[in-house]
């Protein structure tokens, strides 16, 4: 074990988490009003509405696979009776097909921000970096689904060195070795993953905890009191405001 | 029955002479900031005419407000479901093209360029990407009519008139019907851009039913924008948040009109309460039929003047000052006892409450091109029963298109001219002129007096936000107000990101207290704005 595989697979993972989790809230008591989807839909219709559904939808579809190729052991679907040969086709394809969903939607919305003056007017700094690294997420992703699928190379079952590696870092108990073992693709795309975790409360990404299920199920009409209007009737102390 | 106070305002259509006061005030005070450029929170449009932002009013094709299926009322874009589906990007969304673009000019050429030829020319400068661009449309491009024939017939009221008039529109248009009609956000009962708000960002306060952006939980996802038929919630594309017509709620919160109200140069708009039924309100705009639905927007409307209401209103915890004023409000006395006052599109069953007398002109001015006294009470009448088009237009603005209330309020204002004019040239005042609209004497003189003299004290009576929370008013946060170079306001994360600026530096109340004072109180100390502008002492605005 080396110390750059230590650092690697056990200590980047938790500053990850680290970063993730404080970062967020951090973010949340500190930007409540730059919490927000920043939309450029109102610059221009007719490409986002197709690009932006394409991505959104591929990437909750590429998330749900990483919860179940992650979270689930192979035990599981084995006793299960579901064979390592059919998990995989069924992993492979959907895999696939969100993926490709998602890389040509970012990919659309990318041309769409580079083309439309307005919405590359509107375009920061800190969305042009976020962009580099959820792009390399995704293409590195990709292409650990080519090669563990076995389309390049022989094929990997990555259920039994990735998976129990990224559980074992949340059960406190960090198996750096099977990671280690593991192929270089992986590698990279592992940590272009946590890295993106990691910037993800300082971008415009963080709208993604905004998704308003709520909605269903509150009434039509909201109404609200008045209240007394405490906040901004001083200047912002030091440390957190009271939220709520 | 569970009473609920609005705050609600009506616009006489008669005196708007389309200056646009209102609007530029308006933008002053609130939208003179980047990310809102192109918006108007307070706009006058010439009817007929496209609108701002342009064919709004075509419910076909931008989804806004609601609608009734089996009995059951439902937002017209879809249901829950149907919107949360959309969220990644919204269907009904104007584009900027459909308001316009905003514009700059280059008048720094003006100053800068060297000695030559010719004379330098100031370009417009897109005000979104910065660069040159052809001017095309605006806020008011057909202002006054201006493309008239080109432009006025794609009106979606014409449009929609057109099928029962036909080919009478376009004779009568070329004589020339035309009034102004002023508009902001409506504050409606039943409010389709908070039904639709997925954030639960978009509320109504419960002690005087404004309607509000809570600009720290808006997350951008611009339903409220489509939602609203009237498209008077706007998107910020800065900040990436929802912004709307506040109601100049600092200044109706200690008493002031608001600022379109203030600076009106017509006196035309009137501020007051209602008090109204708020158990009703989703079976008023519920009712199947879209003629009824004025009628169940007035019946929410509740007498203050009645006991039981009164008894009501105290257990709801409406304060005293709040039941008087209701008592005594101009907006009740024009919606509902004189019944001139009439919603605009009631059709969108949004319980709107901002109010609108139809303009009389159109009729008095064409009876006067055909050589007739236009203020004799039987001609007026004559008029109002013959002249169809402009009617059958102000019904489908104000009544879904039934031209008996439109015939019943113009009636009203024929009447009070007619009876009005004996009195003031000192000849016998009528009795049955009043008697003939279903009105008495003195109350056609008490209408004449609220819409002729309109003194301000009459137009506005506007109770303070109750005393025990007076005090926390004084000075209020406002997260959507950045001065100074838009630049410098760009946060960490993107625009306008981090901290909210304080910038409640006035105080209201000294404002208040400088606008009723007989001597004009120095403003060395106090910055101003025309956000707390009223009309008193000096403005030192840099």
């Amino acid at each position: 074990m080396t110390a750059s595989e230590i650092l690697l697979w056990v200590a980047l993972p938790y500053i990850t988490i680290a970063v993730f989790v404080t970062g967020t809230v951090w973010r949340y008591r500190y930007d409540k009003f730059g919490w927000t989807t920043r939309s450029s839909q109102l610059y221009e219709r007719k490409l986002i509405r197709i690009a932006s559904p394409i991505f959104h939808i591929g990437i909750l579809a590429v998330l749900m696979g990483h919860v179940v190729g992650l979270l689930i052991p192979e035990s599981w679907t084995n006793a299960a009776g579901l064979s390592e040969d059919a998990y995989h086709l069924m992993a492979v394809g959907i895999g696939a097909v969100a993926g490709v969903c998602t890389l040509v939607g970012v990919s659309l919305l990318v041309y769409r921000r580079r083309t439309t003056g307005a919405v590359m007017a509107a375009t920061t700094k800190n969305d042009k970096t976020m962009y580099v690294f959820l792009i390399a997420a995704i293409c590195l992703g990709l292409l650990t689904t080519i090669i563990g699928s076995g389309v390049l190379g022989d094929g990997y079952n990555y259920r039994e060195t990735v998976s129990p590696w990224f559980r074992s870092i949340f059960l406190l108990n960090p198996q750096p070795e099977l990671m280690a073992e593991s192929l270089p693709s992986f590698q990279v795309h592992a940590v272009a993953g946590m890295l993106l975790f990691i910037i993800w409360p300082f971008t415009r990404l963080v709208h993604a905890f905004s998704a308003p299920f709520g909605y269903v199920f509150r009434p039509y009409v909201v109404y609200r009191d008045k209240g007394p209007h405490d906040a901004g009737n001083h200047a912002p102390k030091r440390g957190w405001e009271k939220v709520g | 029955m569970r009473v609920m106070a609005q705050m609600a305002m009506v616009m006489n259509l008669d005196k708007c002479i389309g200056c646009h006061t209102c609007s530029v005030t308006c933008k002053q005070a609130w939208t003179n900031r980047s990310g809102v450029e192109y918006v108007w929170f307070n706009n006058v449009e010439t009817r007929p005419g496209q609108g701002y932002p342009r064919t709004y009013q075509d419910q076909e094709k931008w989804k806004g407000g609601w609608t009734v299926k089996r009995g059951k009322l439902k937002l017209r874009s879809g249901g829950r479901f149907k919107r949360l589906a959309q969220i990644f990007s919204n269907p009904n969304l104007p584009t900027l093209q459909d308001y316009y673009e905003p514009w700059t000019y280059e008048y720094d050429m003006l100053l800068s360029s060297p000695l030559g030829e010719h004379t330098p020319v100031a370009r417009p400068k897109s005000l979104i990407t910065g660069k040159n661009m052809k001017i095309e449309w605006s806020a008011n491009w057909d202002d006054d009519l201006a493309g008239g024939p080109e432009l006025a017939p794609k009106d979606p009221v014409l449009v929609k008139i057109k099928d029962q008039v036909g080919d009478r529109v376009k004779m009568e248009f070329e004589q020339a019907f035309m009034f102004y009609l002023p508009r902001i956000c409506e504050h409606c009962l039943n409010p389709a851009c908070v039904a639709a708000c997925p954030s639960g960002a978009m509320y109504k306060r419960s002690e005087d039913g404004i309607v509000l952006v809570d600009q720290d939980q808006c997350r951008g996802w611009r339903m409220c924008v489509s939602g609203c038929p009237y498209k008077k919630v706007y998107f910020n594309h800065k900040t990436g948040k929802a912004e709307k017509c506040t109601m100049c709620y600092p200044r109706i919160e200690v008493g002031l009109p608001t600022v379109c109200a203030e600076t009106c140069v017509g006196r035309l708009r009137y501020i007051g309460l209602f008090l109204y039924d708020a158990d009703k309100v989703t079976a008023a705009a519920s009712v199947e039929n879209e003629h009824d639905l004025l009628q169940a927007q007035l019946d929410l409307l509740l007498d203050p003047n009645d006991p039981a209401v009164q008894e009501a209103a105290r257990r709801d915890g409406i304060p005293a000052d709040w039941l008087d004023a209701a008592q005594r409000s101009p907006v009740y006395k024009l919606a509902k006892v004189y019944n001139v006052a009439l919603p605009l599109h009631p059709e969108y069953r949004t319980m709107p409450m901002v109010w609108y007398i139809p303009p009389l002109s159109p009729v008095v001015d064409a009876l006067r091109d055909t050589g007739n006294d236009a203020e004799d009470v039987d001609n007026l009448f004559g008029a109002l029963d013959t002249l169809r088009i402009p009617i059958e237009y102000l019904a489908e603005l104000f009544t879904a298109g039934d031209p008996a209330p439109v015939q019943s309020s113009l009636r009203k204002l024929a009447a009070m001219r007619s009876y009005m004019r004996d009195v003031n040239l000192g000849r016998e005042p009528r009795p049955e002129i009043p008697a003939a609209v279903g009105m008495t004497e003195e109350s056609i003189y008490e209408m004449y007096r609220l819409l002729a003299i309109a003194k301000y004290e009459d137009r506005y009576i506007i109770p303070k936000a109750h005393a025990e929370t007076a005090r926390d008013l004084e000075e209020l946060a406002c997260a959507v107000d950045y001065d100074g170079d838009p630049h410098d306001a760009s946060g960490p994360f993107g625009y306008a990101s981090g901290r909210p600026v304080p910038v409640a530096v006035e105080t209201f109340h000294a404002l208040k207290e400088r606008q009723t004072s007989e001597v004009l109180i120095p403003l060395d100390a106090v910055r101003m704005n025309l956000r707390s502008w009223g009309g008193g002492g000096q403005s030192d605005d840099e």
